[in-house]
């Protein structure tokens, strides 16, 4: 797949915009899996998601085939839903929560205080808590724990994702890692 | 409820698969005696697993659509500039042959009618006309530009002759440019094509020019 991927980029490099359609519908779950994991909000998700593949296709040129590319792509679109959070009013997300994530906030309310039954993962709900428990991480715990368990992204391609350094990656995941312990504990 | 940080640390660096042999080992054996660390890393890797099972969302039907149809459409004007982007050395070599045309086409119409002849003192100049008078022998080189040499006598080195002709007694009356009694010449004799050596000699200058910052 990898293949395939340098080479449509090598045809939109050199003008064919139409490879580029095949590019993005490679990606477009991931990337848009990614930005609504860290936003919260589908609506928002799919704006700043369109914006990256836009950015990518801006700024082909200025990527270099022999790196892989999504971790390029990832980190734009990172770094977008950054910026994006950092804009936000802080009254906003409360808002756009509900919105977004489908009465998810009830659910969350009901299941903090009562306990989840069953143990199958499988269940739709209980991927929805998951989900949830996930994005009321602290965004710099939350991206590292998404990049490394639900994109499979190794440390050092993490790293390289959110220009931060190996060493802190490790701190953050540590940390990420112990505070959905004591969160998803009695699931 | 936990034994302490490093036990912890120890089983983070494990999940990070960063960790040594001896280091892996100690932890274990620590994971076999020790309940509430051995909880807690089951409940460690017991997170990773949920983790994994969070939800999937894909992306909204047309999404490709969509970013195709606000993808902007490349100007004629970011074509030409991609296509410089990526051929610095053409853009480069465009630039040095139009500045080096122009800078020869400013002195090529400055001396072209000039005579200039070496200055050895036993040549005899006579209007455009270089002459080696008959009998005399002219030491070292000779090199006459813009204008013509007529060897009577003998050169004892090699002649040059730059955008010009080498004329004997016979051809001065034909008019012509016979080179076939060059015989008083005892080197090399080089007659050079003039716009080839005029471009060659600019390089050169413009080269020198340029080093000369």
């Amino acid at each position: 797949m990898d293949q395939f991927i340098k080479k449509k980029i090598i045809q939109v490099k050199k003008g064919d915009q139409s490879a580029f359609s095949d590019v993005v519908s490679f990606y477009q779950n991931k990337i848009y899996q990614h930005c609504y994991r860290m936003l919260g909000n589908k609506h928002e998700a799919e704006d700043i998601a369109q914006e990256a593949f836009i950015r990518a296709y801006v700024n082909i040129d200025s990527f270099d085939e022999n790196r892989k590319f999504s971790t390029w792509l990832y980190r734009i679109a990172t770094n977008l839903t950054i910026d994006r959070m950092r804009k936000r009013k802080p009254d906003y997300h409360l808002d756009a929560e509900v919105k977004g994530t489908d009465g998810l906030d009830m659910y969350t309310q009901l299941a903090s205080t009562e306990r989840l039954p069953g143990e199958e993962v499988e269940s739709r709900e209980l991927q929805r808590y998951i989900h949830h428990e996930i994005s009321q991480l602290p965004a710099k715990y939350r991206s590292i724990i998404m990049l490394r368990y639900l994109e499979e992204f190794s440390l050092k391609e993490i790293s390289e994702i959110l220009d931060v350094p190996l060493g802190t990656v490790k701190t953050r995941i540590h940390r990420g890692r112990e505070a959905l312990r004591k969160r998803l504990r009695h699931v | 409820m936990s034994c302490n940080e490093e036990y912890i640390k120890r089983m983070h660096d494990y999940l990070d698969g960063d960790i040594s042999t001896e280091e892996e080992s100690l932890l274990r054996r620590h994971l076999e005696d020790c309940e509430d660390c051995q909880k807690h890393f089951h409940e460690l890797n017991r997170t990773i697993t949920l983790i994994r099972s969070a939800e999937r969302v894909e992306a909204p039907v047309g999404f490709t659509e969509n970013v195709m149809g606000k993808l902007p459409t490349e100007k004629k004007r970011v074509k030409y500039k991609r296509w410089f982007k990526r051929h610095p050395i053409l853009v480069a070599a465009a630039i040095f042959f139009i500045l080096m045309i122009g800078s020869l086409s400013s002195t090529f119409n400055q001396g072209t009618d000039q005579l200039v002849v070496s200055t050895q003192e036993e040549l005899v100049i006579d209007g455009d006309t270089v002459i080696v008078p008959a009998g005399v022998t002219v030491p070292g080189d000779v090199y006459v530009k813009n204008g013509d040499l007529l060897v009577l006598g003998t050169v004892d080195g090699n002649v040059t002759l730059f955008n010009g002709e080498l004329l004997d007694s016979d051809s001065e009356l034909d008019g012509g440019g016979l080179m076939a009694s060059a015989g008083g010449v005892n080197g090399e004799l080089e007659t050079v094509d003039q716009t080839f050596e005029w471009i060659w000699y600019h390089i050169k200058n413009f080269f020198k020019g340029l080093f000369a910052f």
